[in-house]
Formats: C-alpha cells, sequence, structure tokens
C-alpha cells in the first residue's frame, strides 16, 4: 500500500532499532509515556516493543478518548436513549463501555433503546434528515482530532436548520491533561511514575499544531517528540527522545513533518472556537476534574446542545470496584497490575474502559501482549 | 416442500408483487409461490417427486450433515447475494469435513411485503450456485412473519455429504510441526458487505470471495489424503478460526503477517476503517492445516485450482498448553492474533 507500508518496512526498522541501540546509555533507563492510544495500539500491533533495548520502556498514558471518558456522561448517555427515546448516534467503540449498572449501549439497543453506529457526524446528519419526527443525538467524544468535524455538523444543522439535531459533547484536551499528569505528585515528587519524555500526539498536533507543548517542554524539563502513529513513525521518535535525555535537551520535536506544522490547521481551530467553548472544569476518568480541559457548545448554538435540550443533570461517577483504569491511565500502574485483568476483565466482558477501546492499555495488552506475561490461570476457557 | 397444483389458475405469485401471509398459509397462493419460484428455478428430480420429504437413495460410507442460517444486510452485495451465500455456507461447511456434499436443503423465512422480484432473484442466484456446486436443493419449506418481524429474508440450509472411510478431519488433529495453509486472500467478503452496508464509497470495488469450495478440497484430498484440518474462515475471520482449531487442539499457532494473501484494496479499506483483515469474514477460502512434510503437495496441488491459486503457507502449529496463536509481525515483532470480543468495531480517530 503506497504511503503505508513504507512505515512498516521490516529493514528500515532494523535500521532504526540499530541506530537506538547504538545510541541508548546502557548505564540508565528510558521511560517514554505515548499519550496516545493511537500509539498504544501501534506498539503493541506492531510488536514495537520486541525492537527495543531492554532499557527503553513504554508507559501508557490516558490519551484514548474512549477511556478518559468518565462513567457519569456514559449514564447520561444511556438516559438519552432509553428516557428521552432519541436516535442515539455514536462511534464504534463507545457502544461497548459499560455503564454504572454495568450496561452498555449494545444492551441499551438489544432493550429497545435506538442507538445507531455511525462512522463520522455526516451519518448523524444523514439520519437526522432522514427522520424529521425523531430527536437525533450526536454523542460527540474525542481530542481535538474529532472535535472539528462535530463542529461542522453542528453549523451544518443550523444552516440547513435542522430542528432534531443535537450534540451531547464530550470533547477534551489534550494540553490540560498532559499538564496534570505532570504535575501530578506521582510524577512530580513521588517519582513512582518515571517519565523521561512523551510521544506527542500527532493527530492532535495536526488540528492544534505542535506549538502548544512547548511550554511543557520548557516547564517541566521532558522532551516531547510528536510522533505519526505507524510504528516507523514511534520508532523513529523513541531515538529523537533517547537523543534529546542524551544531550539533556527538552525540546518539542516534530517527528509526523509530513502532516503536523508548528501552527496547526487554522481553519479546523476557528471551526472549533466558532462552535465551542471552554468548560469551566470536566471530570476525566482516571485522572479526576481537570480545570479548562474540555469543551462546550457555545451559548450561540445553544438549540444544538443535547445537554441544553434534554436537561441532562450531571452526575457523579462510580467507578467499579477493584477496576485499577484510573492509576493505569495515569501511568502509575500497568494493566498486568490489576487484579481485574485477564481474570473477570476481558474485552469480552470488559469491567474498566481501558479493556474496551481497542486503543486501551488494557484491551492492547490483552490483545496483542498477554503471551509476553502469560499465566495459566489467565488464559480464557477453550470455546 | 409442499408440491404445486399445476390445474392452479395462472394468477402467480408474481403478478400480487410483494410477499403476503397468505403466501405462508398452506392455500393457493403458497402453492403457486412455490411452483412459480421454487421450483421453476430450482428443479430437479428430488423436487418432482413431489412428496413432504425427498427420498435420497442408498449412499456408500459415513454420512456428514451441516446446518447454516443466513441473515446478511444488504441481501445483495458485490460478487453476491444471499441466495448464492446460503448453498456456499453450507456445502463448505460439509466440504470441510473432508465430505463430499450429496444435497441440500433450503428454509425461506419471508417477511411480509418482501418483493417477489427481488425474492425470484435471490433464488435464480440460489440455482446457479447449487448447479455451479454439482448439489442439488431437494426439499425445503416456506414461513411469513408479519411485516417488522424479519429483515426481507432469512434462509436455512442444512447439507448432507458423504465421507470416505479413509479421511480423518477435525479441529483437534493439529500436531506441533504441522503446517498451515491459506487458500487465498483474507478478508474479501466482510469488507465488501460494510462496503455497501455503512455506504462507504470506495474507489474500488471488493467483491465478496463467495464460492463453493468442494471440488478444491476433493482436489486437496486426491493430493494429500492425510489432511487433518480443514476449516473455512468465515466470521470472525482467519484469527477466530485459527483460535478455534488451537483450543480444539490444545496447540499454539505461529504465523507470519507478511505470509498472510491479502488483497490491497482490502488491506487500504481496513486501513481506513481501523480493522484487522485478519478478523474480517471469508466466505470462498479454507485453511488447511497438514503435516509439514506435506505441505508442498498440498500446497502446490491448491495453486494448480482456480480457487486456490494464491495459496500460501502462512505458519506453523507449535506446542503450547496456552493454545495462543501468535504472529510475525511485517515490522519484526511478535504479538497475539486474538478473535475478537464481539462484533469489530471501527476505530474513533
Amino acid at each position: 500500500m503506497k504511503y503505508v507500508d513504507e512505515y512498516r518496512d521490516q529493514e528500515l526498522a532494523r535500521t532504526v532499532a540499530a541506530a537506538i541501540a547504538a545510541e541508548v546509555d546502557h548505564g540508565r533507563s528510558y521511560h517514554f509515556m505515548e499519550f496516545c492510544g493511537g500509539h498504544t495500539h501501534a506498539i503493541f500491533r506492531y510488536g514495537v516493543q520486541d525492537l527495543m533495548p531492554e532499557n527503553v520502556h513504554f508507559v501508557h498514558g490516558p490519551g484514548c478518548p474512549v477511556c478518559v471518558l468518565p462513567v457519569s456522561r456514559l449514564d447520561d448517555a444511556v438516559e438519552l436513549a432509553e428516557r428521552h427515546g432519541v436516535i442515539l448516534c455514536t462511534y464504534g467503540d463507545m457502544m461497548r463501555v459499560p455503564d454504572t449498572k454495568q450496561r452498555n449501549l449494545i444492551r441499551a439497543k438489544a432493550d429497545g433503546a435506538d442507538v445507531r453506529m455511525v462512522y463520522s457526524t455526516l451519518d448523524a446528519l444523514r439520519i437526522a434528515r432522514e427522520n424529521p419526527d425523531r430527536q437525533v443525538v450526536f454523542f460527540a467524544i474525542g481530542f481535538e482530532t474529532t472535535t472539528p468535524p462535530t463542529a461542522a455538523a453542528l453549523k451544518a444543522a443550523e444552516a440547513e436548520g435542522l430542528k432534531n439535531f443535537s450534540v451531547f459533547c464530550n470533547h477534551v484536551l489534550t494540553p490540560p491533561a498532559i499538564s496534570h499528569i505532570l504535575q501530578s505528585p506521582e510524577v512530580r515528587d513521588l517519582g513512582i511514575v518515571k517519565i523521561d519524555g512523551f510521544l506527542g500526539p500527532s493527530h492532535v498536533s495536526s488540528v492544534i499544531g505542535s506549538r502548544p507543548y512547548e511550554f511543557f517542554a520548557e516547564e517541566f524539563q521532558k522532551p516531547i517528540v510528536i510522533a505519526g502513529f505507524e510504528p516507523l513513525d514511534v520508532m523513529q521518535s523513541v531515538l529523537m527522545l533517547i537523543r534529546q535525555v542524551n544531550e539533556g535537551r527538552h525540546e518539542v520535536e516534530n517527528e509526523y513533518i509530513r502532516v503536523v506544522t508548528e501552527e496547526g490547521n487554522f481553519k479546523a481551530q476557528a471551526l472549533v472556537s466558532e462552535v465551542f467553548e471552554l468548560r469551566k472544569s470536566f471530570a476525566w476518568r482516571g485522572l479526576g476534574i481537570i480545570p479548562k480541559s474540555a469543551l462546550r457548545v457555545r451559548d450561540a448554538y445553544a438549540d444544538f446542545d443535547a445537554e441544553k435540550r434534554f436537561e441532562l443533570s450531571v452526575k457523579a461517577s462510580r467507578e467499579a470496584k477493584s477496576c485499577e483504569c484510573p492509576s493505569i491511565l495515569r501511568g502509575v500502574k500497568k494493566p498486568t497490575d490489576c487484579k481485574l485483568f485477564a481474570t473477570v476483565c476481558t474485552p469480552q466482558n470488559p469491567i474498566g474502559s481501558c479493556m474496551v477501546s481497542p486503543e486501551g492499555a488494557c484491551a492492547a495488552y490483552w490483545t496483542y501482549g498477554r503471551f509476553r506475561e502469560q499465566q495459566p490461570s489467565k488464559l480464557e476457557p477453550a470455546e | 416442500m409442499t408440491v404445486a397444483n399445476p390445474r392452479l389458475a395462472a394468477d402467480t405469485a408474481r403478478v400480487r408483487g410483494s410477499v403476503d401471509m397468505t403466501h405462508g398459509a398452506g392455500g393457493r397462493a403458497m402453492a403457486e409461490l412455490i411452483r412459480d419460484i421454487f421450483h421453476k428455478h430450482l428443479a430437479n428430480q428430488y423436487l418432482a417427486q413431489g412428496n413432504d420429504g425427498a427420498l435420497l437413495g442408498n449412499v456408500s460410507g459415513r454420512l456428514v450433515m451441516a446446518a447454516d442460517s443466513h441473515v446478511i444486510s444488504p441481501l445483495f452485495f458485490p460478487g453476491g447475494d444471499i441466495g448464492a451465500l446460503s448453498v456456499h455456507g453450507t456445502v463448505n461447511d460439509v466440504a470441510m469435513m473432508g465430505a463430499r456434499p450429496l444435497w441440500l436443503s433450503a428454509s425461506f423465512i419471508l417477511e411480509e411485503g418482501f418483493s417477489l422480484a427481488e425474492l425470484e432473484k435471490i433464488v435464480v442466484s440460489m440455482a446457479l450456485a447449487a448447479r455451479q456446486a454439482g448439489v442439488p436443493v431437494v426439499t425445503g419449506d416456506t414461513k411469513v412473519v408479519e411485516k417488522g418481524k424479519g429483515d426481507g429474508v432469512f434462509i436455512s440450509t442444512t447439507g448432507i455429504g458423504v465421507l470416505s472411510e479413509a479421511t480423518d478431519i477435525a479441529g483437534s488433529n493439529a500436531r506441533p510441526g504441522d503446517a498451515i495453509i491459506a487458500s487465498g486472500t483474507m478478508g474479501d467478503h466482510g469488507i465488501a458487505i460494510l462496503s455497501k452496508r455503512e455506504n462507504l464509497d470506495f474507489e474500488t470495488e471488493i467483491l465478496s470471495d463467495t464460492q463453493p469450495l468442494n471440488d478444491l478440497v476433493a482436489a486437496m484430498l486426491a493430493a494429500v489424503p492425510g489432511i487433518r484440518v480443514l476449516r473455512d474462515p468465515t466470521r470472525g475471520g482467519l484469527s477466530a478460526t485459527l483460535n478455534e482449531i488451537a483450543h480444539q487442539s490444545k496447540v499454539g499457532m505461529v504465523i507470519k503477517e507478511r505470509a498472510v494473501p491479502v488483497k490491497p484494496e482490502v488491506a487500504a479499506a481496513c486501513e481506513l476503517l481501523g480493522l484487522d483483515p485478519l478478523n474480517v469474514a471469508n466466505e470462498g477460502k479454507v485453511i488447511a492445516i497438514c503435516a509439514a512434510h506435506d505441505a508442498a503437495t498440498l500446497l502446490a496441488s491448491m495453486r494448480t485450482h482456480p480457487k486456490g491459486h494464491d495459496a500460501a503457507i502462512i505458519g506453523e502449529v507449535v506446542a503450547d498448553e496456552h493454545a495462543l496463536v501468535t504472529t510475525h509481525t511485517r515490522l519484526g515483532g511478535m504479538r497475539v492474533v486474538d478473535w475478537i470480543a464481539g462484533e469489530q468495531l471501527p476505530r474513533i480517530c
């Protein structure tokens, strides 16, 4: 496949792996947090860890939009579908996330709710046009990457005068989350989470650019490399991070130059800014309440805000007992440190959000990496 | 299947345009439907017997039976339709036992309001598929459900085949050291269906691989009678099939990602949707496991057959009490090849 296979080439991977091996200082270890679930997925999907020296470690961060959504917001989504009788449109990953009662949208659908999986906001708009007598709500989640399409859908709905379309906005922002992790006592004071640098989320930076990360590199003295999602991107970015660490630098470097610029996509930024504004605070799963870390629909578009249209009340989150997702999302614990991992919590029966999304750390461990730490008791029974 | 009465008036079912409750009520309308659509296209000596069941006669050898139900949306897709699929699915299930499929039954559940013209297209396609496979539909049944209680048409088929005494094929037969062979490209059917179901406009039309495999399997068994395992990687794709066999045989498997044949357009569609081609369904491919010393012979026999010219050895069976299926990734690492949890869902970004 042109422009894809090149980034998965085994010979090139060996070359980069050799360069990494030649540059690592064997007297120390390197811990790099990949913030984005796309990187977690790529690392496991392609076995990138196998090509790393033993002293280079990946710390899996919170950057899976499904994983960081608090249970209370899912409760609201189920309520929208069941109690308000709307057509709830959602991206595929959200269908399996358990709510407070360990139900999910697949279950709600089976029980009669009208939940429809969509591939884009355009599908949700189409469904609204085709069902003028029904209220259609788009369950919007995601980081800066998926926010512009939601903004575009809202604007299109307004321009068309669609009276039956609204957005349940759960878009969150990356920089406040990174800042929150770096300021957490586990990282800053206690050293429980060792982070020597970040693989920066490239799709986010394709919208906001690389510049917003310069503050973190300077303030927290951690190198950040904006890394593409192909395995060779990840490997090349690790090499760049190792060089920075070895040289005592802490800069924002851009490995994903084929897409990301310093300034990002002005048009997308303007679109988002026109439709959304900052929430004062937002509860993240695993990270708690983070000020100014999420977006809400501006008053000018209030008619298309599902929270207002259906008077949703934000409830407190109740996480599943014993689930270590909160610690895993902050890099404090690994999936295998969780008592539920691979015992009661599997992709077939996810208890925590990290096991639901393929981009979640637990799902990636289970799906692609469990042979590394396989124990007989953790195997699923044969079907 | 109740036989049509030739003396019935000629106001055929097709004139009425769509299925209604009378088509399942056992009266004249049903008889006309059977005569004008099912018997007309599926005609053979067994249906012509006109009894409640088909008298099949004597068979020499062990009998194999397989059942399959077909529920698919859309009913017509690039490269096939539910009619052809319902024949291929059951013919292949019988063939995967190493048996020679002999006869099929077909049961239809029709939804009130379903177009009779569409039904006829489905039955025509089914008849063609049965002729091509050399396996007649010898008996059947029709029921009608009220509008809203079905999805147009559901088809259940059952196949009966005969197995030679020498053949021993089962999911529990894989042994460490055996070779794993795929007959062709993976994921074509699933992506063909998805491309239409989700209104995704790909530049290249991807066709389903739905086809009967009994002829290919016969050629394979002629070349290597000692084939240990045969299975068609349908729902859940290659990964589900390998995991099933690994658990049945209590062995592990190691495949090479680069050796698994995948069409570039299927790989591209999977990239776009965030799907893994190893998890995507096939309807015209077989996975074979044989002793390592038979692998070259089996592969050669498959490649000389038109339905197996893309065949490839994709990995080997290994000893592993955990029954894990792993792959060497194209990058040079290792990972587990897991069966998917529920439906494969596209990633968000």
